[in-house]
């Protein structure tokens, strides 16, 4: 193989950096007319009337629709695949505007206007009387009898509830000599914030409808659209341009429908829906935040008896991804940290905030922050080097899970703790900085993770792409996984170019914009998935085109197709090398042929039915100011086994990514609501304390390539992997700089103050005298 | 697009204020990095604007015949980041103004409109009140000169007449002569980022450098307008710059500032780093006169 495992420039690098590069918003007609949202102020209540003459009465505003014009048609929004068994499918919970508005930001009316000014106009002139219910804002308050119900099919507010057991919990936890390690933690509500609000645009074409989205998924969100429109799903057409960036909130259908619903309520002319900064905040989706509560039983030798884990999700107001975040979570502990006796329980909760989806590791960083904080304070218990620790317990090589076929074949974790360790100096530097004493202290920690690669065998995995070979003999390709900004198209390129037998990967035309009429069917980038899954299919249909291509040239070249291969863009026959036709010369003739002509095109889907382990780790060095509350990252190294590279500088990118969201997990980003009322306190970039440049130290990206069996291209997942385990190795960090094990993040100034104040680190006498 | 339903663009400053009275209901435009935003959220929408932003008289710093430093109200905080004469008589001001928001901000964001906006977490807000600055009022009866600390009112609220705009900020010779200062901004991260607790201090030490002649402490959102620290600077004037003066003179403005708790910051946490802020700022700034803590 030599067009993969290069650093490639970015098919897309050039119009991108020149911003000719085409986003949905590049692409809406001048005459669009505006659709904007009116978004309920209060966190649960029943809507009573919706005054909308006032509203009506603003020039350049078309039309008021409300919560009592919509279909009554429940959907579901998850950006999953469609599954054939009813009890697998995602949960049909929404309507187009609701009448029973469950949080503070659910939709309630919209306006369609000539213009966005008299739209906003429309929108703060309509009058909405509510009937107020009680609302509950903590996952585990909404699980108590008597709490407020969001939902009446979910009593106590329980989406969903399952369990894993392992061994005999109860009767391990008895044996003499156990050493208890006990912790409640808690990771935040925190949003995806990619550079591109969500937004679409739709109008009908004949009797179909036509929406162009911001999407991460355009053949599901044909679904859902149909699905939400009682609408026969060949009458929808989905177009996906490029996009600024998803991270998962738009692995879900957002706005979509209501876009095309509203279409149709102004006679099929083109409309407009784009979200606000504000809005993507509250009303799109939101990382779930997960409380833990984990019990670890040690032996005083550091191997661990027992384990038992509780996980606590807070899925918002509707149902979106569900539990499936939740127990990819839980998935992780059994495999994480192998032990005979296990017992893992999650709970995915509604509450009155906003809806929970997914976000960039599903469940995984919630998972991994609370498993690497319990245990490193269980090596801490055990008397024992952290990093020993790990390695005496954390999963071993050969480990095989039976669900998904995954098998540990190499020493991932340790080759990559082991490489993590060498660049951060970490033997040396946990010396030092333990005899630290003053105001500034300094500390190294570390985290690990596991990740699967794609959804196999929970959900479907499927792929599908099509080649079609130009006249210059350069390959045009189209696939249903997209280009969101992580570079996919560019490794298609090279993998096709390889697979094919191309000069170059600037000889694969990627169509980067996915069109469900024209596209061939595929899931979309979520779940770390597509160059995974799409490896196969390329492999496949490159066979198939090979075959094709190959079968023509046997015409005119008179050699066997056995004997022939296509090398560098060139037939060549296999024995000596020599070079019969360029694959331009093939397509000529091919094409041309008074009594032959063919187009050499080839299509195919390939069913994946593998998964493979994706493992890392971070190290993490921080200087503490105690008096200021402030941590200053140092150092940040993550050391990934993603397989094979197909392009090192776009895996290392998508690490820097990664990384960049686990400073912000970690340290300061979280999205707050006001305990009186469910109103979210700091949905905008001011107060949400999404981190900068300037908080970022160097961001160190390594690899351990350990080629993926199971794989064509032997690569696996790297898309989420890097938002992992980052925080809690900040986390761990400063427990070695300061002594304080805190149990939530993100770690912020307000957590530090109290949790210094608690331990004596700092004290105000002032305090007490007042 | 902006809700605005009118636009007058000012060409002097006798022509902003014929605007002025004109329009008694138009809200003044300079940069817009504030009124902007105002207005997006939905809370200015729909307002007449007066834009004073091509008024070039009122750009730049210069020393008036007093040799008072004059800051024209449309400077942007880049320019006096990197003014020479900033630099030289008052360079925590430039250093303060270069930790408002990102680039951009500062490249179009002026000291003005930092200080007409009344908010006490304004970068400039703090340094100004610490060196007594002077605001300086154009009306259609001629210039009006205010402390800035009269000039603040309450929050979100600054004496400015209905017939006036505000033209100039001017720092006297008396307040920057052998003076030294040092801000300290809290935030919760390090760029594009609003004061947790702003903190100015500025000294003046004897020729010989063993006695803190003078010693003046201002903070932005240790209440609701920006504020001194009377108590804390009685402690420190007439006094040998010690470690232990620092304490106290840290110590003392507890009684002087009143933070809130907001969901923003408890009280108690932004009590905690106010005395950490003065106590870093007084130092540093001692160490800028050339002193040094005994």
């Amino acid at each position: 193989m030599n067009k993969v495992g290069r650093s490639e420039i970015r098919v897309d690098a050039f119009d991108k950096a020149c911003g000719r590069t085409q986003y949905y918003e590049d692409r809406i007609p001048a005459n669009a007319l505006y659709v904007r949202i009116k978004h309920a102020e209060i966190a649960h209540a029943l809507v009573r009337s919706v005054d909308t003459s006032a509203a009506e009465a603003v020039p350049g505003v078309v039309k008021v629709l409300t919560c009592f014009d919509v279909p009554d048609i429940p959907f579901p929004t998850a950006g999953h695949p469609w599954s054939m068994d009813p009890a697998h499918q995602d949960v049909a919970d929404r309507l187009l505007l609701n009448r029973h508005v469950r949080y503070w930001g659910d939709e309630v009316a919209v306006v369609i206007a000539e213009n966005e000014v008299a739209a906003n106009r429309g929108v703060r002139a309509l009058q909405v009387e509510y009937e107020p219910l009680p609302f509950v804002l903590d996952v585990q308050k909404a699980m108590e009898d008597g709490a407020p119900q969001l939902h009446e099919r979910f009593p106590n507010n329980i989406l969903k509830h399952t369990s894993s057991r392992l061994g005999d919990y109860a009767a391990a936890i008895r044996e003499p000599g156990l050493i208890k390690v006990e912790g409640w933690y808690d990771t935040p509500t925190v949003q995806h914030c990619h550079i591109e609000n969500h937004g679409c645009f739709a109008w009908q074409e004949g009797d179909r409808l036509v929406v162009v989205s911001s999407t991460q998924i355009p053949h599901i969100v044909r679904r859902v659209v149909a699905q939400a429109l009682g609408r026969p799903w060949g009458d929808v057409e989905i177009i996906k341009p490029y996009i600024g960036g998803g991270f998962g909130n738009k692995q879900d259908a957002l706005y979509e429908p209501l876009c095309a619903w509203c279409s149709t309520q102004v006679g099929g002319r083109c409309v407009r829906l784009d979200c606000s900064r504000e809005e993507t905040f509250v009303s799109n989706r939101v990382r779930h935040a997960i409380r833990f509560h984990i019990v670890t039983w040690l032996r005083p030798d550091g191997t661990i008896a027992a384990r038992k884990t509780e996980s606590y999700s807070d899925q918002g107001a509707y149902a979106s991804h569900g539990h499936s975040i939740a127990a990819k979570g839980m998935g992780s502990f059994p495999q994480h940290y192998p032990c005979p006796n296990m017992e893992c329980d999650a709970w995915t909760v509604f509450t009155n905030k906003p809806t929970a989806g997914a976000m960039r590791g599903y469940g995984m960083p919630q998972a991994s922050f609370a498993d690497e904080c319990n245990i490193e304070d269980c090596a801490w218990a055990a008397g024992m080097d952290p990093y020993e620790f790990r390695k005496k317990n954390i999963m071993p090589q050969g480990f095989h899970d039976n669900f998904s076929g995954n098998t540990n074949y190499y020493d991932s974790f340790r080759q990559c703790m082991a490489k993590g360790a060498a660049y951060i100096d970490y033997e040396r530097k946990r010396k030092e900085y333990a005899a630290d004493t003053g105001n500034i202290r300094r500390g190294v920690g570390m985290a690990t993770f596991w990740y699967n690669t794609a959804v196999y065998p929970i959900s479907l995995e499927t792929s599908s792409n099509r080649m079609s070979l130009n006249l210059d003999g350069t390959v045009t390709f189209q696939c249903g996984e997209t280009e969101i900004g992580q570079g996919a198209d560019t490794a298609f390129s090279q993998m096709v170019a390889e697979a094919v037998g191309l000069k170059s990967y600037r000889d694969v035309h990627v169509k980067s914009c996915q069109d469900t009429d024209i596209t061939p069917t595929g899931l979309g980038a979520y779940a770390s998935r597509q160059t995974y899954v799409a490896g196969f299919s390329i492999w496949q249909t490159a066979d198939l085109l090979r075959e094709k291509i190959l079968q023509y040239a046997n015409e005119i070249t008179r050699q066997a197709v056995a004997c022939m291969d296509i090398v560098d863009g060139n037939i060549i026959r296999k024995e000596d090398g020599a070079v019969l036709m360029s694959l331009g010369e093939l397509a000529m003739a091919a094409q041309y042929n008074p009594v032959h002509s063919e187009h050499l095109t080839a299509e195919s889907t390939y069913t994946i039915r593998n998964n493979a382990y994706s493992f890392g780790c971070t190290f993490a060095e921080v200087e503490v100011d105690i008096a200021m509350c402030k941590v200053t990252l140092k150092n940040i190294v993550n050391v990934h086994d993603c397989g094979r590279l197909i392009n090192p500088a776009l895996a290392a990118a998508q690490v820097h990514g990664g990384m960049s969201m686990a400073i912000g997990y970690g340290l300061s980003e979280q999205l707050l609501f006001d305990p009186k009322t469910g109103k979210p306190l700091n949905g905008n970039l001011l107060d949400y304390k999404l981190s900068t440049f300037m908080d970022h130290p160097h961001l160190e990206a390594e690899f351990v390539e350990n080629a993926e069996p199971t794989s064509p291209f032997g690569t696996k997942a790297l898309g989420e992997p890097p938002a992992c385990s980052g925080a809690p190795a900040i986390r761990n960090a400063i427990l070695q700089a300061t002594g304080v094990a805190i149990d939530r993040n993100p770690i912020t100034p307000h957590v530090l103050f109290a949790e210094f104040t608690k331990a004596g680190l700092i004290h105000d006498d002032w305090r007490e005298e007042a | 697009m902006y809700d605005m339903k009118a636009l007058y663009e000012a060409e002097s400053v006798a022509d902003a204020i014929r605007l002025r009275l004109e329009h008694p209901e138009a809200q003044i435009i300079a940069g817009g990095s504030d009124v902007l935003v105002q207005m997006r959220e939905g809370k200015r929408a729909g307002r007449e604007l007066i834009s004073i932003y091509g008024i070039d008289a009122m750009r730049g710093v210069s020393l008036d015949e007093e040799e008072n430093l004059r800051i024209g109200s449309l400077t942007s905080f880049s320019h006096i980041t990197r003014d020479p004469l900033i630099r030289r008589y008052c360079n925590v001001l430039g250093e303060a103004v270069d930790q408002v928001g990102s680039p951009q901000i500062r490249n179009i964001g002026t000291i003005g409109g930092n200080t007409c906006n009344g908010v006490t977490s304004a970068d400039s807000a703090s340094t100004l009140h610490a060196y007594e600055a002077i605001v300086e009022l154009t009306g259609s009866r001629g210039v009006r000169r205010v402390p800035i600390h009269d000039f603040y009112i309450k929050a979100g609220v600054v004496d400015i007449r209905p017939d006036e705009i505000q033209t100039a900020i001017l720092i006297p010779k008396a307040s920057y002569e052998n003076t030294f200062g040092h801000y300290i901004k809290y935030g919760m991260r390090n760029a594009m980022e609003i004061a947790t607790l702003g903190c100015s201090v500025n000294v003046r030490l004897s020729a010989d450098r063993q006695i803190i002649e003078r010693c003046r402490i201002a903070y932005g959102v240790a209440g609701p307008v920006p504020m001194r620290c009377p108590g804390a600077e009685a402690a420190a004037n007439g006094q040998r710059p010690t470690q232990e003066l620092a304490e106290r003179f840290a110590r003392a403005i507890i009684d002087d500032i009143n933070p809130r708790d907001s969901w923003r910051a408890s009280k108690a946490f932004r009590q905690h780093i106010a005395v950490e802020m003065a106590r870093r700022a007084l130092t540093r700034a001692v160490e800028l006169a050339g002193g040094e803590l005994a």
